[in-house]
């Protein structure tokens, strides 16, 4: 089967100032497209040319892994923005943020120093280790803890390529500008 | 005793058009800047260390996550800044010229052969020429890990460097790497290249 690049649900520009339309444009067109583009011609002909997106990363490795997971992982990371965000969780994401971390203010402030000391290219996610558990969680290049079958919540991406156009070295600038944009609804839609 | 920033030897415009200035600029004072002072803030913590990064780098294992991301990162940058240059020959020259052609048959093959581990490396990090004893070996390293750390799996003496980590073109070559890979060709210093081979014969 061809995967295929997601339509961002918003305009190149609606996450401006917090995420430039030029970072979007390279970052949603050029490289999520190029790992799209990679994985249909790596697949072809072998055993995982008719698996999803889904099958592929959980029993690929290699080239054929890097370009499924960064495929899903940047689904997943684009999909969560949005130009009116819903800034505070409610509901079941509330309580459970509240149980783990002590509150929306603490998660924050742990998720942001792990996305910050993540050396190299990377994520940082939100993640839902057993039912009710979160925790927060660092991932190399294109590792992404769906592949161990754990329930992903909230991403950030933390390689150069998705601030260095807005922040440059300041990684730290574009972990704070995130939470502008990141909409909490879709967030609690995942759990 | 704490190790320091070395300035450059040319001026940030100075690579221009391959590398620009705004890239130079911050790629010095702002990230190799950064690897230096969190290098000497987790050498701060320790009783002892010896007094050359080669020695601290050829036994990193025994250190900290921090010393070896920080002093890899301090040593690697050192290192690229010296083979670059806005007066490259653009061709291999002396001893160096002659080890590339007798283990990689011309300057071409290994031209490419370079570029291939350049590109592919996937993430941050680097592509390196290095002399294992004289013979010439292309590989490369994930993050500031270097062929001097007793955990590479590349092992052997740097002749060459490029830095692949996206802060190091991104400005402006943004996603096409193989375009700034490309450009390094025009602004090698070959005559440091082939004093750093010459030292491991
Ligand atoms: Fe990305
Ligand atoms: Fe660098």
């Amino acid at each position: 089967m061809i995967h295929e690049l997601p339509k961002l649900p918003y305009e190149l520009n609606a996450l401006e100032p917090w995420i430039s339309a030029k970072t979007l444009e390279f970052h949603w067109g050029k490289h999520h497209q190029t790992y799209v583009n990679n994985l249909n011609n790596l697949i072809k002909g072998t055993e995982f040319e008719n698996l999803s997106l889904e099958e592929i990363v959980k029993k690929s490795s290699g080239g054929i892994f890097n370009n499924a997971a960064q495929t899903w992982n940047h689904t997943f990371y684009f999909e969560q923005f949005s130009a009116n965000p819903k800034k505070i969780p409610e509901g079941k994401l509330k309580e459970l943020i509240d149980k783990t971390f002590g509150s929306l203010d603490q998660f924050k402030t742990e998720f942001n120093q792990l996305a910050l000391t993540l050396f190299g290219s990377g994520w940082t996610w939100l993640i839902e280790t057993t039912p009710g558990t979160l925790a927060i969680k660092q991932t190399s290049n294109a590792e992404t803890p769906f592949k161990n079958s754990e329930k992903c919540l909230l991403v950030i991406d933390v390689w150069e390529h998705a601030y260095y156009l807005d922040t440059q070295n300041a990684r730290a600038k574009y972990i704070e500008n995130f939470w502008n944009v990141l909409d909490f609804k879709v967030i609690e839609k995942r759990l | 005793m704490k190790f320091e920033l070395p300035n450059l030897s040319y001026s940030y415009d100075a690579l221009e058009p391959y590398i620009d200035a705004r890239t130079m600029e911050i790629h010095h004072t702002k990230h190799h800047m950064a690897y230096t002072t969190n290098l000497n803030n987790a050498l701060a913590e320790l009783k002892d260390y010896p007094a050359t990064m080669e020695e601290i780098l050829s036994t990193i294992s025994k250190y900290s996550m921090a010393v070896r991301n920080n002093g890899g990162g301090y040593f690697n940058h050192n290192l690229f800044w010296e083979l670059l240059t806005a007066k490259s020959s653009k061709k291999p020259v002396g001893k160096l010229a002659e080890a590339i052609e007798r283990d990689f048959g011309s300057f071409e093959a290994f031209r490419e052969k370079f570029n291939t581990a350049a590109a592919t490396r996937f993430g941050s990090g680097w592509a390196w020429l290095v002399s294992q004893n004289g013979k010439l070996v292309i590989g490369s390293t994930p993050n500031q890990d270097n062929p001097l750390m007793d955990i590479s799996e590349l092992k052997g003496n740097p002749v060459l460097a490029l830095d692949v980590w996206e802060h190091a073109y991104y400005l402006k070559y943004q996603n096409r790497r193989p375009e700034y890979i490309e450009a390094f060709w025009n602004i090698i210093n070959w005559e440091k290249a082939n004093e750093l081979y010459i030292k491991t014969l």
